[in-house]
Protein backbone atom coordinates (compact mmCIF):
# COMPACT_ATOMS: atom_id res chain seq x y z
CA UNK A 1 0.00 0.00 0.00
CA UNK A 2 1.49 3.57 -0.57
CA UNK A 3 0.17 6.71 0.72
CA UNK A 4 -1.92 9.56 -0.74
CA UNK A 5 1.01 12.26 -1.52
CA UNK A 6 0.16 15.13 -0.03
CA UNK A 7 -1.04 17.95 -1.91
CA UNK A 8 1.12 20.61 -1.15
CA UNK A 9 4.19 18.08 -2.23
CA UNK A 10 1.94 17.58 -6.13
CA UNK A 11 1.99 21.23 -6.42
CA UNK A 12 5.85 21.41 -5.45
CA UNK A 13 6.45 18.97 -7.95
CA UNK A 14 4.31 20.04 -10.71
CA UNK A 15 5.42 23.91 -9.90
CA UNK A 16 9.51 21.37 -11.02
CA UNK A 17 8.37 20.08 -14.07
CA UNK A 18 6.94 23.39 -15.18
CA UNK A 19 10.60 24.89 -14.83
CA UNK A 20 11.65 21.98 -16.71
CA UNK A 21 9.20 22.42 -19.52
CA UNK A 22 7.95 25.90 -19.82
CA UNK A 23 10.78 27.80 -21.46
CA UNK A 24 11.11 24.80 -24.09
CA UNK A 25 7.42 25.15 -24.69
CA UNK A 26 7.42 28.79 -25.32
CA UNK A 27 10.66 28.62 -27.37
CA UNK A 28 8.41 25.86 -29.36
CA UNK A 29 5.20 28.16 -29.66
CA UNK A 30 7.50 31.28 -30.72
CA UNK A 31 8.81 29.33 -33.68
CA UNK A 32 5.79 29.31 -35.15
CA UNK A 33 5.45 32.81 -35.10
CA UNK A 34 5.94 34.76 -38.47
CA UNK A 35 7.30 38.14 -37.01
CA UNK A 36 10.97 38.71 -37.31
CA UNK A 37 10.40 40.40 -34.04
CA UNK A 38 10.53 37.35 -31.16
CA UNK A 39 8.66 39.36 -28.68
CA UNK A 40 5.48 40.13 -30.84
CA UNK A 41 3.06 37.96 -31.58
CA UNK A 42 1.79 37.75 -35.29
CA UNK A 43 0.11 35.39 -36.00
CA UNK A 44 0.97 31.47 -37.53
CA UNK A 45 3.21 30.80 -40.05
CA UNK A 46 5.73 27.85 -40.76
CA UNK A 47 8.26 30.13 -42.99
CA UNK A 48 10.69 29.82 -40.63
CA UNK A 49 11.51 26.13 -41.04
CA UNK A 50 10.95 26.46 -44.64
CA UNK A 51 13.96 28.89 -44.21
CA UNK A 52 15.83 26.52 -42.34
CA UNK A 53 16.20 23.96 -45.80
CA UNK A 54 17.73 27.11 -47.67
CA UNK A 55 20.51 27.48 -45.05
CA UNK A 56 23.39 26.11 -46.58
CA UNK A 57 25.62 26.43 -43.44
CA UNK A 58 22.98 24.74 -41.12
CA UNK A 59 23.03 21.77 -43.38
CA UNK A 60 26.07 21.33 -43.64
CA UNK A 61 26.70 21.15 -40.11
CA UNK A 62 24.00 18.88 -39.22
CA UNK A 63 25.74 16.37 -41.75
CA UNK A 64 29.02 16.89 -40.01
CA UNK A 65 27.45 16.38 -36.67
CA UNK A 66 25.08 13.00 -38.39
CA UNK A 67 28.40 11.50 -39.16
CA UNK A 68 30.05 12.56 -36.21
CA UNK A 69 27.59 11.31 -34.04
CA UNK A 70 26.84 8.08 -35.60
CA UNK A 71 30.64 7.29 -36.22
CA UNK A 72 31.47 8.04 -32.50
CA UNK A 73 28.69 6.39 -31.02
CA UNK A 74 29.71 3.02 -33.16
CA UNK A 75 33.06 3.09 -31.48
CA UNK A 76 32.15 4.17 -28.05
CA UNK A 77 29.26 1.42 -28.26
CA UNK A 78 31.72 -1.40 -29.07
CA UNK A 79 34.70 -0.26 -26.88
CA UNK A 80 31.97 0.75 -23.83
CA UNK A 81 31.08 -2.95 -24.68
CA UNK A 82 34.48 -4.54 -24.31
CA UNK A 83 34.79 -2.41 -21.04
CA UNK A 84 31.62 -3.64 -19.34
CA UNK A 85 32.73 -7.39 -19.88
CA UNK A 86 36.24 -6.90 -18.87
CA UNK A 87 34.71 -5.42 -14.95
CA UNK A 88 31.13 -7.88 -15.04
CA UNK A 89 33.16 -11.34 -16.58
CA UNK A 90 36.74 -11.00 -15.70
CA UNK A 91 37.18 -10.78 -11.95
CA UNK A 92 40.72 -10.43 -11.35
CA UNK A 93 43.20 -8.76 -14.20
CA UNK A 94 46.16 -6.77 -14.07
CA UNK A 95 45.06 -3.14 -14.97
CA UNK A 96 41.65 -3.45 -12.98
CA UNK A 97 42.71 -0.15 -11.38
CA UNK A 98 43.74 1.67 -14.38
CA UNK A 99 40.81 0.74 -16.53
CA UNK A 100 38.36 1.54 -13.60
CA UNK A 101 40.05 4.88 -13.19
CA UNK A 102 40.68 6.03 -17.01
CA UNK A 103 37.01 4.94 -17.65
CA UNK A 104 35.28 6.63 -14.95
CA UNK A 105 37.48 10.03 -15.00
CA UNK A 106 35.74 11.48 -18.23
CA UNK A 107 32.58 11.06 -16.74
CA UNK A 108 33.38 14.29 -14.28
CA UNK A 109 35.93 15.99 -16.13
CA UNK A 110 34.82 19.14 -17.16
CA UNK A 111 34.10 19.27 -20.60
CA UNK A 112 36.34 22.50 -21.26
CA UNK A 113 39.15 20.36 -19.60
CA UNK A 114 38.62 17.33 -21.68
CA UNK A 115 38.60 19.75 -25.06
CA UNK A 116 41.73 21.53 -24.36
CA UNK A 117 43.69 18.75 -23.19
CA UNK A 118 42.60 16.75 -26.65
CA UNK A 119 43.45 19.39 -28.83
CA UNK A 120 46.84 19.92 -27.21
CA UNK A 121 47.95 16.18 -27.39
CA UNK A 122 46.45 16.26 -30.86
CA UNK A 123 48.88 19.46 -31.76
CA UNK A 124 51.61 17.52 -29.97
CA UNK A 125 51.45 14.67 -32.06
CA UNK A 126 50.98 16.59 -35.08
CA UNK A 127 54.16 18.61 -34.21
CA UNK A 128 55.72 14.74 -33.67
CA UNK A 129 54.50 12.30 -36.33
CA UNK A 130 52.53 14.58 -38.10
CA UNK A 131 49.22 12.99 -37.62
CA UNK A 132 46.62 13.97 -37.15
CA UNK A 133 47.43 17.00 -39.69
CA UNK A 134 44.94 19.63 -38.62
CA UNK A 135 41.81 18.89 -37.02
CA UNK A 136 38.54 18.51 -38.13
CA UNK A 137 36.07 15.60 -38.30
CA UNK A 138 38.23 12.76 -37.32
CA UNK A 139 39.57 14.58 -34.38
CA UNK A 140 35.92 15.44 -33.04
CA UNK A 141 35.08 12.09 -34.29
CA UNK A 142 37.70 10.77 -31.36
CA UNK A 143 37.47 12.82 -29.00
CA UNK A 144 33.67 12.21 -28.61
CA UNK A 145 34.35 8.09 -28.71
CA UNK A 146 36.47 8.72 -25.82
CA UNK A 147 34.33 10.51 -23.40
CA UNK A 148 30.85 8.21 -25.55
CA UNK A 149 32.44 4.75 -24.16
CA UNK A 150 32.71 5.49 -20.64
CA UNK A 151 29.03 6.36 -20.35
CA UNK A 152 28.18 3.44 -22.90
CA UNK A 153 29.95 1.09 -20.53
CA UNK A 154 28.33 2.83 -17.23
CA UNK A 155 24.78 1.38 -19.32
CA UNK A 156 25.87 -1.79 -20.52
CA UNK A 157 27.69 -2.68 -17.25
CA UNK A 158 24.54 -2.29 -15.47
CA UNK A 159 22.49 -4.68 -17.64
CA UNK A 160 25.08 -7.06 -18.08
CA UNK A 161 25.63 -7.52 -14.03
CA UNK A 162 21.83 -7.94 -13.31
CA UNK A 163 21.50 -10.70 -16.48
CA UNK A 164 21.35 -14.20 -15.68
CA UNK A 165 24.88 -15.91 -15.59
CA UNK A 166 23.83 -19.35 -15.61
CA UNK A 167 22.88 -19.19 -19.03
CA UNK A 168 25.95 -18.43 -20.57
CA UNK A 169 27.46 -21.37 -18.13
CA UNK A 170 24.61 -23.91 -19.82
CA UNK A 171 25.20 -22.94 -22.95
CA UNK A 172 29.39 -23.37 -22.91
CA UNK A 173 28.36 -26.86 -20.81
CA UNK A 174 26.41 -27.62 -23.85
CA UNK A 175 29.64 -27.54 -25.97
CA UNK A 176 29.11 -23.74 -27.51
CA UNK A 177 32.45 -22.59 -28.41
CA UNK A 178 32.96 -18.73 -26.81
CA UNK A 179 32.00 -16.51 -29.90
CA UNK A 180 29.22 -18.96 -30.62
CA UNK A 181 27.96 -18.47 -26.78
CA UNK A 182 28.63 -14.87 -26.69
CA UNK A 183 26.65 -13.97 -30.27
CA UNK A 184 23.92 -16.26 -29.31
CA UNK A 185 23.32 -15.75 -25.79
CA UNK A 186 24.67 -12.75 -24.15
CA UNK A 187 24.39 -10.04 -26.93
CA UNK A 188 20.63 -10.92 -27.49
CA UNK A 189 19.91 -10.56 -23.83
CA UNK A 190 21.89 -7.44 -23.32
CA UNK A 191 20.53 -5.44 -26.72
CA UNK A 192 18.40 -3.30 -24.98
CA UNK A 193 21.24 -1.83 -23.50
CA UNK A 194 23.58 -1.76 -26.35
CA UNK A 195 21.05 0.37 -27.88
CA UNK A 196 20.50 2.28 -24.92
CA UNK A 197 23.92 3.15 -25.07
CA UNK A 198 24.40 3.65 -28.42
CA UNK A 199 21.69 6.47 -28.36
CA UNK A 200 23.42 8.21 -25.22
CA UNK A 201 26.63 7.97 -26.70
CA UNK A 202 24.89 9.66 -29.74
CA UNK A 203 23.03 12.60 -28.40
CA UNK A 204 26.05 13.03 -26.24
CA UNK A 205 28.22 13.79 -29.10
CA UNK A 206 25.04 15.42 -31.27
CA UNK A 207 24.89 18.21 -28.78
CA UNK A 208 28.63 18.67 -27.20
CA UNK A 209 29.26 22.50 -28.07
CA UNK A 210 32.52 22.63 -26.02
CA UNK A 211 34.69 19.67 -26.77
CA UNK A 212 34.24 19.94 -30.30
CA UNK A 213 35.08 23.30 -30.22
CA UNK A 214 38.39 22.84 -29.07
CA UNK A 215 39.10 20.36 -31.19
CA UNK A 216 37.46 21.32 -34.68
CA UNK A 217 39.61 22.91 -37.38
CA UNK A 218 38.41 25.23 -39.88
CA UNK A 219 35.29 24.12 -42.06
CA UNK A 220 34.59 21.35 -39.81
CA UNK A 221 31.95 23.28 -37.74
CA UNK A 222 29.51 21.22 -36.43
CA UNK A 223 25.37 22.26 -35.68
CA UNK A 224 25.99 23.46 -31.96
CA UNK A 225 29.03 24.94 -33.09
CA UNK A 226 27.07 27.19 -35.56
CA UNK A 227 23.81 27.04 -33.07
CA UNK A 228 25.97 29.21 -30.31
CA UNK A 229 27.46 31.78 -33.03
CA UNK A 230 23.72 32.20 -34.32
CA UNK A 231 22.66 32.72 -30.20
CA UNK A 232 25.64 35.07 -29.44
CA UNK A 233 23.70 37.18 -31.93
CA UNK A 234 21.03 37.32 -30.26
CA UNK A 235 17.19 35.07 -30.01
CA UNK A 236 15.56 34.79 -33.62
CA UNK A 237 12.81 32.92 -34.87
CA UNK A 238 15.25 30.47 -37.20
CA UNK A 239 17.35 29.42 -34.29
CA UNK A 240 13.53 28.80 -32.54
CA UNK A 241 12.78 26.43 -35.47
CA UNK A 242 16.10 24.75 -35.13
CA UNK A 243 15.85 24.50 -31.54
CA UNK A 244 12.26 22.90 -32.16
CA UNK A 245 13.10 20.15 -34.38
CA UNK A 246 16.26 18.70 -32.31
CA UNK A 247 14.31 18.80 -29.29
CA UNK A 248 11.08 17.26 -30.41
CA UNK A 249 13.62 14.44 -32.84
CA UNK A 250 15.07 13.70 -29.48
CA UNK A 251 12.06 13.76 -27.28
CA UNK A 252 10.01 11.27 -29.51
CA UNK A 253 12.68 8.60 -30.05
CA UNK A 254 13.28 8.64 -26.13
CA UNK A 255 9.52 8.93 -25.58
CA UNK A 256 9.03 5.60 -27.79
CA UNK A 257 12.36 3.90 -26.25
CA UNK A 258 11.47 4.70 -22.65
CA UNK A 259 8.02 3.27 -23.28
CA UNK A 260 9.18 -0.35 -24.88
CA UNK A 261 12.11 -0.53 -22.03
CA UNK A 262 9.33 -0.04 -19.53
CA UNK A 263 6.55 -2.30 -20.91
CA UNK A 264 9.67 -4.87 -21.25
CA UNK A 265 10.53 -4.29 -17.66
CA UNK A 266 6.39 -4.64 -16.90
CA UNK A 267 6.69 -8.18 -18.38
CA UNK A 268 8.78 -9.11 -16.16
CA UNK B 1 44.52 -23.59 -29.58
CA UNK B 2 41.40 -23.07 -28.03
CA UNK B 3 42.85 -21.84 -24.93
CA UNK B 4 45.47 -20.00 -26.40
CA UNK B 5 42.41 -18.13 -28.61
CA UNK B 6 40.91 -17.48 -24.91
CA UNK B 7 43.72 -15.63 -23.69
CA UNK B 8 44.65 -13.87 -26.86
CA UNK B 9 41.00 -12.48 -26.50
CA UNK B 10 40.67 -11.60 -22.90
CA UNK B 11 43.74 -9.30 -23.75
CA UNK B 12 42.00 -7.62 -26.86
CA UNK B 13 39.21 -7.00 -24.54
CA UNK B 14 40.90 -5.41 -22.22
CA UNK B 15 43.80 -3.22 -24.12
CA UNK B 16 41.50 -2.35 -26.63
CA UNK B 17 39.47 0.38 -24.51
CA UNK B 18 42.47 0.53 -22.24
CA UNK B 19 44.96 1.47 -24.70
CA UNK B 20 42.37 3.94 -26.80
CA UNK B 21 41.91 5.71 -23.37
CA UNK B 22 45.50 6.17 -22.01
CA UNK B 23 46.42 6.97 -25.21
CA UNK B 24 43.12 9.69 -25.77
CA UNK B 25 42.70 10.63 -21.88
CA UNK B 26 45.38 9.81 -19.95
CA UNK B 27 48.42 11.20 -22.22
CA UNK B 28 46.07 14.57 -23.01
CA UNK B 29 46.46 15.20 -19.23
CA UNK B 30 49.52 14.67 -19.25
CA UNK B 31 50.66 16.67 -22.08
CA UNK B 32 48.23 19.72 -20.84
CA UNK B 33 50.35 19.26 -17.63
CA UNK B 34 53.12 19.39 -20.19
CA UNK B 35 52.39 22.47 -21.22
CA UNK B 36 51.29 24.45 -18.26
CA UNK B 37 54.82 24.15 -17.40
CA UNK B 38 56.06 25.15 -20.34
CA UNK B 39 57.06 29.04 -21.86
CA UNK B 40 54.80 31.03 -23.93
CA UNK B 41 55.86 32.31 -27.00
CA UNK B 42 54.44 34.33 -29.97
CA UNK B 43 54.58 31.49 -32.52
CA UNK B 44 52.69 28.28 -33.71
CA UNK B 45 51.80 26.45 -31.47
CA UNK B 46 52.14 29.42 -28.96
CA UNK B 47 54.20 27.92 -26.32
CA UNK B 48 57.88 26.30 -26.11
CA UNK B 49 57.18 22.84 -23.97
CA UNK B 50 58.42 22.02 -20.32
CA UNK B 51 59.48 18.43 -21.96
CA UNK B 52 60.39 18.12 -25.69
CA UNK B 53 61.79 14.89 -27.54
CA UNK B 54 63.42 16.25 -30.57
CA UNK B 55 66.24 16.33 -32.80
CA UNK B 56 68.62 17.07 -30.42
CA UNK B 57 67.43 14.53 -27.78
CA UNK B 58 65.37 14.97 -25.51
CA UNK B 59 65.13 18.55 -23.61
CA UNK B 60 63.38 19.28 -20.12
CA UNK B 61 62.95 22.88 -18.94
CA UNK B 62 59.43 23.43 -16.70
CA UNK B 63 59.02 26.97 -15.95
CA UNK B 64 56.44 27.81 -13.35
CA UNK B 65 55.92 31.20 -15.36
CA UNK B 66 52.07 30.94 -15.81
CA UNK B 67 51.12 29.54 -12.24
CA UNK B 68 53.15 32.42 -11.09
CA UNK B 69 51.57 35.07 -13.51
CA UNK B 70 47.92 33.44 -12.14
CA UNK B 71 49.28 33.98 -8.83
CA UNK B 72 50.26 37.77 -9.64
CA UNK B 73 47.08 38.39 -11.07
CA UNK B 74 45.02 36.76 -8.30
CA UNK B 75 42.17 38.48 -8.61
CA UNK B 76 41.15 37.90 -11.92
CA UNK B 77 41.58 34.29 -11.52
CA UNK B 78 40.79 33.36 -8.03
CA UNK B 79 37.38 35.33 -8.33
CA UNK B 80 36.08 33.00 -11.03
CA UNK B 81 37.42 29.82 -9.26
CA UNK B 82 35.58 31.48 -5.97
CA UNK B 83 32.27 31.93 -8.41
CA UNK B 84 32.38 28.54 -9.78
CA UNK B 85 32.50 26.88 -6.21
CA UNK B 86 29.65 29.73 -4.73
CA UNK B 87 27.18 29.25 -8.03
CA UNK B 88 27.79 25.50 -8.21
CA UNK B 89 27.10 25.22 -4.28
CA UNK B 90 23.85 27.32 -4.37
CA UNK B 91 22.65 25.45 -8.06
CA UNK B 92 23.20 22.51 -5.68
CA UNK B 93 21.33 23.13 -2.89
CA UNK B 94 18.49 24.90 -5.15
CA UNK B 95 18.38 21.55 -7.00
CA UNK B 96 17.84 19.62 -3.94
CA UNK B 97 15.05 21.75 -2.76
CA UNK B 98 12.97 21.50 -6.01
CA UNK B 99 14.44 17.47 -6.56
CA UNK B 100 13.23 16.42 -3.02
CA UNK B 101 9.34 17.02 -3.52
CA UNK B 102 9.35 15.93 -7.17
CA UNK B 103 11.35 12.99 -6.03
CA UNK B 104 9.25 11.97 -2.97
CA UNK B 105 6.07 12.61 -5.52
CA UNK B 106 7.43 10.37 -7.92
CA UNK B 107 8.76 7.73 -5.49
CA UNK B 108 5.01 7.90 -4.02
CA UNK B 109 2.81 7.95 -7.00
CA UNK B 110 1.51 4.64 -8.51
CA UNK B 111 2.67 2.41 -11.05
CA UNK B 112 1.11 3.95 -14.05
CA UNK B 113 1.78 7.48 -12.87
CA UNK B 114 5.16 6.77 -11.48
CA UNK B 115 6.15 6.06 -15.01
CA UNK B 116 4.77 8.60 -16.61
CA UNK B 117 6.72 10.80 -14.34
CA UNK B 118 10.14 9.49 -14.95
CA UNK B 119 9.99 9.77 -18.33
CA UNK B 120 8.82 13.13 -18.04
CA UNK B 121 12.02 13.90 -15.66
CA UNK B 122 14.27 11.94 -18.43
CA UNK B 123 13.06 13.42 -21.32
CA UNK B 124 15.09 17.18 -20.78
CA UNK B 125 18.26 15.23 -19.71
CA UNK B 126 18.14 13.44 -23.31
CA UNK B 127 17.89 17.12 -24.93
CA UNK B 128 20.60 19.37 -25.70
CA UNK B 129 21.64 21.99 -23.14
CA UNK B 130 22.80 24.26 -24.89
CA UNK B 131 19.01 24.55 -26.62
CA UNK B 132 17.24 24.76 -23.28
CA UNK B 133 19.59 27.53 -22.62
CA UNK B 134 18.63 28.88 -25.37
CA UNK B 135 14.55 28.62 -24.73
CA UNK B 136 15.76 30.09 -21.22
CA UNK B 137 16.66 33.45 -22.76
CA UNK B 138 13.55 34.00 -24.70
CA UNK B 139 12.15 33.57 -21.31
CA UNK B 140 14.39 36.16 -19.20
CA UNK B 141 16.09 38.33 -21.75
CA UNK B 142 14.60 42.03 -21.14
CA UNK B 143 12.14 41.77 -24.05
CA UNK B 144 11.02 38.28 -23.59
CA UNK B 145 8.60 36.38 -22.28
CA UNK B 146 8.23 37.15 -18.89
CA UNK B 147 9.16 40.79 -18.51
CA UNK B 148 6.41 41.28 -21.35
CA UNK B 149 3.72 39.60 -19.03
CA UNK B 150 4.47 41.50 -15.98
CA UNK B 151 4.39 44.84 -18.02
CA UNK B 152 1.11 43.64 -19.67
CA UNK B 153 0.05 42.71 -16.13
CA UNK B 154 1.02 46.02 -14.84
CA UNK B 155 3.43 44.89 -12.29
CA UNK B 156 6.48 46.72 -13.43
CA UNK B 157 6.72 49.56 -16.29
CA UNK B 158 10.30 49.20 -17.00
CA UNK B 159 11.56 45.29 -17.77
CA UNK B 160 13.19 43.59 -14.65
CA UNK B 161 17.32 43.01 -15.44
CA UNK B 162 16.93 39.14 -15.06
CA UNK B 163 19.96 37.76 -17.75
CA UNK B 164 23.38 39.13 -16.38
CA UNK B 165 22.65 38.04 -12.61
CA UNK B 166 22.80 35.18 -10.21
CA UNK B 167 18.94 34.68 -10.92
CA UNK B 168 19.61 33.58 -14.57
CA UNK B 169 22.83 31.24 -13.60
CA UNK B 170 20.78 29.85 -11.13
CA UNK B 171 17.78 29.28 -13.16
CA UNK B 172 20.01 27.61 -16.42
CA UNK B 173 21.64 25.19 -13.47
CA UNK B 174 18.29 24.09 -12.37
CA UNK B 175 16.51 23.51 -16.01
CA UNK B 176 19.95 21.34 -16.93
CA UNK B 177 20.88 19.83 -13.89
CA UNK B 178 17.62 18.69 -11.82
CA UNK B 179 17.13 15.20 -13.63
CA UNK B 180 20.41 14.36 -12.47
CA UNK B 181 19.15 15.14 -8.68
CA UNK B 182 16.11 13.71 -8.78
CA UNK B 183 16.91 10.23 -10.22
CA UNK B 184 19.09 8.99 -7.09
CA UNK B 185 16.87 10.72 -4.83
CA UNK B 186 14.09 9.16 -6.47
CA UNK B 187 16.45 5.54 -6.31
CA UNK B 188 16.86 6.06 -2.33
CA UNK B 189 13.32 7.01 -1.25
CA UNK B 190 11.35 4.35 -3.88
CA UNK B 191 13.31 1.96 -1.38
CA UNK B 192 12.11 3.82 1.74
CA UNK B 193 10.22 1.49 3.66
CA UNK B 194 6.61 2.54 3.94
CA UNK B 195 5.69 0.68 7.24
CA UNK B 196 8.53 2.71 9.30
CA UNK B 197 6.89 5.77 8.75
CA UNK B 198 3.29 4.19 9.30
CA UNK B 199 4.31 2.90 12.83
CA UNK B 200 5.54 6.39 13.87
CA UNK B 201 2.75 8.39 12.52
CA UNK B 202 0.42 5.79 14.03
CA UNK B 203 2.93 6.42 17.17
CA UNK B 204 1.66 10.02 17.10
CA UNK B 205 4.85 11.03 15.52
CA UNK B 206 4.03 15.01 13.84
CA UNK B 207 4.93 15.15 9.83
CA UNK B 208 7.95 17.47 9.85
CA UNK B 209 8.99 14.92 12.92
CA UNK B 210 8.74 11.94 10.54
CA UNK B 211 10.30 13.78 8.07
CA UNK B 212 13.20 14.81 9.96
CA UNK B 213 14.01 11.89 11.90
CA UNK B 214 13.20 9.14 9.56
CA UNK B 215 12.89 10.27 5.53
CA UNK B 216 15.80 12.90 5.86
CA UNK B 217 18.22 10.77 7.61
CA UNK B 218 17.56 7.18 5.30
CA UNK B 219 17.31 9.32 2.32
CA UNK B 220 20.98 10.72 2.25
CA UNK B 221 22.64 8.56 0.23
CA UNK B 222 20.41 10.18 -2.47
CA UNK B 223 21.44 13.42 -1.40
CA UNK B 224 25.24 13.10 -1.36
CA UNK B 225 25.04 11.27 -4.77
CA UNK B 226 22.58 14.07 -6.37
CA UNK B 227 24.81 16.68 -5.05
CA UNK B 228 27.63 15.01 -6.43
CA UNK B 229 26.39 14.53 -9.63
CA UNK B 230 25.27 18.43 -9.98
CA UNK B 231 28.15 20.29 -7.95
CA UNK B 232 30.92 18.35 -10.31
CA UNK B 233 29.52 19.02 -13.86
CA UNK B 234 28.64 22.57 -12.37
CA UNK B 235 31.76 24.07 -11.02
CA UNK B 236 33.18 23.58 -14.86
CA UNK B 237 30.04 24.40 -16.83
CA UNK B 238 30.68 26.74 -19.74
CA UNK B 239 27.48 27.10 -21.98
CA UNK B 240 25.55 28.44 -18.92
CA UNK B 241 27.89 31.38 -17.85
CA UNK B 242 28.40 32.09 -21.70
CA UNK B 243 25.65 32.52 -22.14
CA UNK B 244 23.44 33.79 -19.31
CA UNK B 245 26.24 35.31 -17.48
CA UNK B 246 27.70 38.66 -17.27
CA UNK B 247 30.98 39.61 -15.89
CA UNK B 248 30.21 38.95 -11.95
CA UNK B 249 29.30 35.36 -12.86
CA UNK B 250 32.58 34.67 -14.47
CA UNK B 251 33.59 30.86 -13.71
CA UNK B 252 36.55 28.90 -14.63
CA UNK B 253 35.06 26.99 -17.49
CA UNK B 254 35.13 30.25 -19.19
CA UNK B 255 38.24 31.43 -17.91
CA UNK B 256 39.38 28.89 -19.62
CA UNK B 257 37.69 28.90 -23.19
CA UNK B 258 38.85 32.92 -22.95
CA UNK B 259 42.23 32.38 -22.12
CA UNK B 260 42.29 29.95 -24.73
CA UNK B 261 40.51 31.71 -27.59
CA UNK B 262 40.48 34.74 -26.89
CA UNK B 263 44.05 35.67 -25.53
CA UNK B 264 45.61 32.68 -26.79
CA UNK B 265 47.48 32.11 -24.50
CA UNK B 266 47.59 28.48 -24.22
CA UNK B 267 50.01 27.67 -21.24
CA UNK B 268 47.90 29.71 -18.66
CA UNK B 269 44.68 28.18 -19.87
CA UNK B 270 46.04 24.82 -18.96
CA UNK B 271 47.66 25.53 -15.83
CA UNK B 272 43.44 27.14 -14.87
CA UNK B 273 42.61 23.93 -16.30
CA UNK B 274 44.68 21.94 -13.69
CA UNK B 275 43.31 24.06 -11.14
CA UNK B 276 39.70 23.75 -12.02
CA UNK B 277 40.54 19.40 -11.73
CA UNK B 278 41.91 20.03 -8.39
CA UNK B 279 38.36 22.21 -7.31
CA UNK B 280 36.57 18.84 -8.63
CA UNK B 281 38.65 16.44 -7.40
CA UNK B 282 38.19 17.47 -3.77
CA UNK B 283 34.36 16.29 -3.56
CA UNK B 284 34.98 13.20 -4.67
CA UNK B 285 37.63 12.05 -2.56
CA UNK B 286 35.13 13.27 0.33
CA UNK B 287 32.92 11.64 -0.71
CA UNK B 288 34.73 8.37 -1.37
CA UNK B 289 36.31 8.79 2.05
CA UNK B 290 33.07 9.25 4.17
CA UNK B 291 31.80 6.20 2.06
CA UNK B 292 34.50 4.12 3.68
CA UNK B 293 33.45 5.51 7.15
CA UNK B 294 29.83 4.02 6.57
CA UNK B 295 30.90 0.57 5.52
CA UNK B 296 33.28 0.27 8.75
Amino acid sequence: MRRDVPLLIKALGIAGFGILYIPVMIMIIYSFNSSKLVAVWAGFSTKWYKELWTDDILLTALYKSLLIGVSSATISTVFGLLIAIAFVRFSVFKGRLILSLVASAPLVMPEAVTGLSMLLLFIAMEISFGWPSGRGVDTIMIAHATFGMCFAAVVIQTRLRDMDKYLEEAARDLGGRQPFVFLSITLPLILPSIIAAWLLSFTLSFDDLVIASFVSGPGSSTLPIVIFSKIRLGVSPEINAIATLMILTISILVLFGSILILKREDKK
Amino acid sequence: MNYFFQKFGRILVIWLPLGWLLLFFMLPLVEMINVSFSEARRAVPPYIPAFQIGSGGFSFRPVLDNYLLIYEYWEDYLWPAINSIRLAFFSTLYCLLFAYPMAWWIARSNKSIQHILLILVLMPFWTSSLLRMYALIGLLNPNGFINDVLIWAGITVTPIQMMQTDFSIYSGMILTYLPLMILPLYASLVRLDVSIIEAAADLGAKKWDIFRTIVLPLSIPGIVAGSLLVFIPAVGEFVIPALLGGPEQLMLGKVIWTEFFRNRDWPVAAAIAIILIAIIILPIVYARYQDRERIS
